[in-house]
């Protein structure tokens, strides 16, 4: 009775298994991407925001081994934290105690390093507007196919995020950004993961379609770091990004685990803070969206069912096959036209109005013009 | 009069801070904003396309009767509007130029020779008992504009003229949506502003696997060998490319420019293992594992650091001995006759056996040519693909004969044409609303003259490109279109146009009063001063006078 009710459950399984790979053919084009992309950025520099420069890394390095090749990826890293002359273990740089994950490994692609990474060029990149001189690894050239996965971590508050301790980006601009590439049509979904103090403030503004975001902490809450290393002598990691990189160290290309689980990463219990998320931009349901929708690239395959009859034969090529080499004059290109530069007429500024310093020095002369002068020209004014 | 003096004194410098110092204030941190058509961008948005196509229908002989034959009106208008979500577009069949002919073998022989003007269509309606189509074939679709359509049978379409027109007007459409664009098609290219589209899952995969409008494209054939100790492999790609690949751009050449390249890659695996099946002693892929496949690879390929335009691979594997001969097998486990699969968007991937070759026990590395002509008819199919040329199945009945030497016929790159068009100026026009849009909501952009200067130039072109297609010239509107795209994505994508630092009012406050304050507490003041010193002079006038 037993064996034969066990045998009836083995039998059900292998059934719907065989549903399943029709379902999965058919998943084939629910998501409605054929190419990823991932901006990854940290925003804080200086030895002591090693933690920061690691979290990015360890995302730039499970989003590589899931599939997203260099090419789909721009990397901003605001500091160089591998080859910092405090770092005890040159050209590595550590997210795990004890050293036991290099997550600088020795093919890192940085795009956007030091001083580059400002508020200015994430807007850029983000809404397309890069000079024409820029090359093709700093451009996030992404269209309405694209599923783009956009992470910044660094130092943040309520509303805003800070980039190399000197500027902030504001939620709203940041919103704007995302907007305009919806308006531009420069991604099909969005996948927005903020790891700073406050992270929720940023993405409390958006309103754009197919936006979700997921921070690590609530307004008024701090993230904060995981463990420190002796050695090193500072944080390693924080918090929501050890347990996200732990999480996603799990997921293999060809896995089926969808968002609702990256939402369970960090709970309370091991964040300190309250990891939060935003859904309702969202389109579609969030427990049918794969992790690798957005972290890896499987790509959509077609088999190729028709050929082409071509019977001509091959043209042979007859300048080829001449056996002298040909000789060509070329003339060197003036680069540099240094004639022109030396009798280049200087640039016109615009005039700007005084700025303070001389407007408090005007006053400061008219106020000792007046003391010599008298004090009671003074009195018909105050 | 000392108080005279002070008084005058202040009210002098008030005056001078407000007239002269408050415009001056203003002018100089006011944004610099050129100006922009904003009332016919909001015109275009509304986007009303005519399509008009000329369709000239000439009857052969024993179609008509004569007394038919001298009633046949010369021109008749179609007209078909669609709503595409809000926007409309009407195709206009104008005008159909009916005519007769005593040969239809004359005449196809003579419109091989000519040229028609892209667009146009003639269809050649032939008796039912012509012996010129096979038996169950209704209509055959040429290689250059030109259609052949058996006519019903007598009892079917009836006697009168009335009735062989009525009964011509739904087959001729039909052969015009095969050939020309139908509703569909339209669709797809408008599915940048459709925000969802429903569907079926074809429709879906159809518009997700051709690439978008673009002003040119990169090619990159690449040939893998991941066992250069067993195959020295030689492949005459600049010939091939020469022979079979450039007659086709050559033909889409109105539509974009095209740049190819080629390389060859060494010790370049595939990311999956290859199964071995006993039973035909060869070794498999599956179509569920070439997903996998292609990122690996990728990483491998280079690109070409200049250009932003969209690339397609084209990737050529010979599988190493080891693991020869490889054999794709889709769903069902049956082999795949091209041994190839293509990803929307990227490119394609053909494995190619080399195993035939040679023998067990020949002394490798061995010498292989590798027949391009094979190869090139692959990659040719998948090319045009990927450009989105092919088109869905023809309905039944229909016989469309196969592209010629370039690969593409004539009305198929009328296809692309049309939907090309329609694609460029939907897009340039959602660009420029979008930018228009947002160049209102923010007050904080500066707008350069160049920026204007493009803006205008895009509205110029996009209205042209809209008059020309209702007058039907379909080159031109493409060229109108191209130009529009242009000017309209340097207008969006200037640099100059970035977003203005967003400054919360307290800034502004915390910015503005420590300049202006000290400055207008003391004209305040004096003036409060001076109007009360009037006041009392006032008052004290008063009662003198009573």
């Amino acid at each position: 009775m037993k064996i034969h009710h066990f045998l009836s459950l083995f039998s059900t399984y292998f059934l719907v298994d065989g549903v399943n790979i029709e379902d999965r053919a058919g998943q084939f084009f629910s998501s409605g991407h054929t190419n990823n992309w991932a901006v990854l950025v940290c925003t804080s520099r200086f030895w002591f925001n090693y933690r920061h420069v690691a979290n990015t890394l360890s995302v730039y390095r499970s989003v590589k081994r899931l599939g997203i090749p260099d090419s789909h990826i721009v990397l901003m890293l605001a500091d160089d934290m591998a080859c910092n002359h405090r770092n005890p273990k040159p050209a590595t740089v550590f997210s795990h105690k004890n050293m036991e994950l290099n997550v600088y490994g020795d093919d890192v692609e940085v795009d956007y390093r030091g001083y580059e990474v400002t508020v200015e060029n994430f807007l850029r990149i983000l809404t397309g507007r890069l000079p024409p001189s820029t090359p093709r690894s700093k451009r996030l050239l992404s269209d309405d196919r694209s599923n783009i996965l956009i992470y910044l971590t660094g130092h943040g508050g309520n509303g805003f995020l800070k980039f190399q301790d000197s500027e902030e980006i504001s939620n709203v601009e940041l919103a704007d950004a995302f907007e305009q590439m919806w308006q531009k049509r420069r991604y099909n979904e969005l996948l927005f993961i903020i790891d700073t103090c406050q992270g929720a403030s940023m993405y409390e503004r958006f309103y754009s379609p197919n936006l979700m975001a997921l921070a690590s902490s609530q307004v008024g809450e701090d993230s904060l770091s995981h463990q420190p290393d002796l050695a090193i002598g500072v944080h390693l990691m924080d918090r929501y990004t050890f347990y996200l990189l732990e999480f996603l160290e799990d997921i293999h290309p060809a896995s089926k685990t969808n968002m609702n689980d990256l939402f369970k990463v960090c709970p309370k219990s091991q964040c300190v803070s309250t990891p939060g998320h935003r859904t309702d931009l969202f389109l579609r349901d969030p427990g049918s969206v794969l992790i690798t929708d957005f972290f890896g690239s499987v790509r959509k395959v077609e088999l190729t069912m028709e050929t082409i009859n071509l019977t001509d034969p091959i043209e042979q090529l007859e300048s080829a096959e001449s056996g002298e080499l040909q000789k060509e004059m070329h003339t060197y290109a003036d680069q540099l036209p240094v004639s022109e530069i030396i009798h280049q007429k200087p640039k016109q500024k615009d005039w700007h109005p005084p700025d303070g310093f001389i407007l408090g020095l005007w006053t400061l002369i008219l106020l000792v013009f007046f003391q010599t002068y008298g004090v009671k020209h003074l009195k018909h004014i105050f | 009069l000392q108080s005279v003096r002070g008084q005058l004194a202040a009210l002098s410098i008030a005056a001078v801070v407000i007239i002269v110092g408050v415009p001056l204030w203003w002018r100089t941190t006011e944004t610099y904003r050129a100006w922009l058509p904003v009332s016919q961008i909001k015109e275009l948005a509304k986007l009303q396309l005519h399509l008009s196509a000329d369709v000239e229908v000439v009857f052969a002989r024993g179609t008509v009767t004569p007394e038919q034959q001298k009633k046949v009106p010369l021109t008749q208008t179609q007209n078909m509007e669609h709503r595409v979500d809000g926007d409309s577009f009407n195709a206009i069949l104008t005008p159909m130029r009916l005519s007769n002919s005593a040969s239809v073998e004359a005449d196809l022989s003579l419109h091989t020779l000519s040229e028609s003007p892209s667009g146009s269509l003639v269809v050649y309606v032939i008796p039912e008992s012509s012996s010129l189509l096979p038996q169950n074939v209704d209509v055959y679709i040429g290689q250059r504009r030109t259609a052949l359509l058996r006519i019903g049978s007598q009892m079917r379409v009836g006697k009168t003229l009335e009735q062989l027109l009525a009964h011509m007007e739904p087959r001729i459409k039909q052969v015009l949506h095969v050939m020309s664009f139908s509703h569909t098609d339209i669709t797809a290219a408008l599915s940048n502003r459709v925000r969802i589209s429903p569907g079926n899952k074809e429709s879906i995969a159809d518009s997700m696997r051709a690439f978008k409008s673009s002003p040119g494209y990169e090619i990159t054939f690449s040939l893998l060998n991941p066992d250069p100790k067993s195959h020295r492999l030689h492949w005459d790609i600049e010939g091939a490319v020469e022979t079979y690949i450039q007659p086709l751009l050559t033909k889409l050449s109105p539509v974009a420019n095209f740049s190819i390249d080629s390389q060859t890659l060494y010790y370049a695996m595939l990311g999956v293992n290859p199964r071995f099946d006993s039973s035909r002693s060869t070794y498999t892929l599956n179509a569920d594992s070439l997903a996998h496949v292609i990122n690996p690879v990728e990483a491998r390929l280079g690109s070409n650091a200049a250009s932003s335009n969209p690339v397609l691979n084209f990737l050529l594997y010979i599988p190493d001995a080891h693991h020869s001969p490889l054999y794709i097998h889709d769903h069902k486990k049956q082999q795949v006759p091209t041994n190839a699969f293509h990803s929307p968007r990227w490119g394609g991937i053909m494995v190619y056996n080399v195993n035939e070759f040679y023998e067990v026990d020949t002394v490798f590395p061995v010498d292989i040519n590798i027949d391009m002509a094979k190869v090139m008819g692959v990659f040719l199919a998948q090319l045009r693909l990927l450009l989105g040329v092919q088109s869905s199945t023809p309905p039944p009945g229909f016989l469309v004969a196969p592209c010629g030497n370039a690969g593409l016929a004539d009305w198929e790159l009328d296809r692309l044409m049309w939907s090309r068009s329609v694609e460029n100026i939907a897009t340039a026009t959602t660009t420029i609303t979008s930018l228009a849009q947002l160049l209102d909501q923010i007050g904080n952009i500066v707008i350069n003259d160049n920026i204007a200067q493009q803006v205008s130039s895009a509205v110029t072109s996009l209205q042209l490109a809209v008059s020309e297609l209702e007058a039907g010239n379909l080159g031109f509107a493409l060229q109108y279109s191209k130009e529009a795209i242009l000017s309209s994505e340097r207008a969006f994508f200037d640099p100059s146009l970035l977003h203005l630092l967003y400054f919360p009012d307290d800034q502004k406050f915390a910015i503005y009063i420590p300049l202006f304050l000290p400055m207008c507490v003391p004209i305040l003041l004096s003036l409060l001063k001076i109007v009360s010193e009037a006041r009392q002079k006032h008052r004290e006038k008063k009662p003198k006078k009573d």
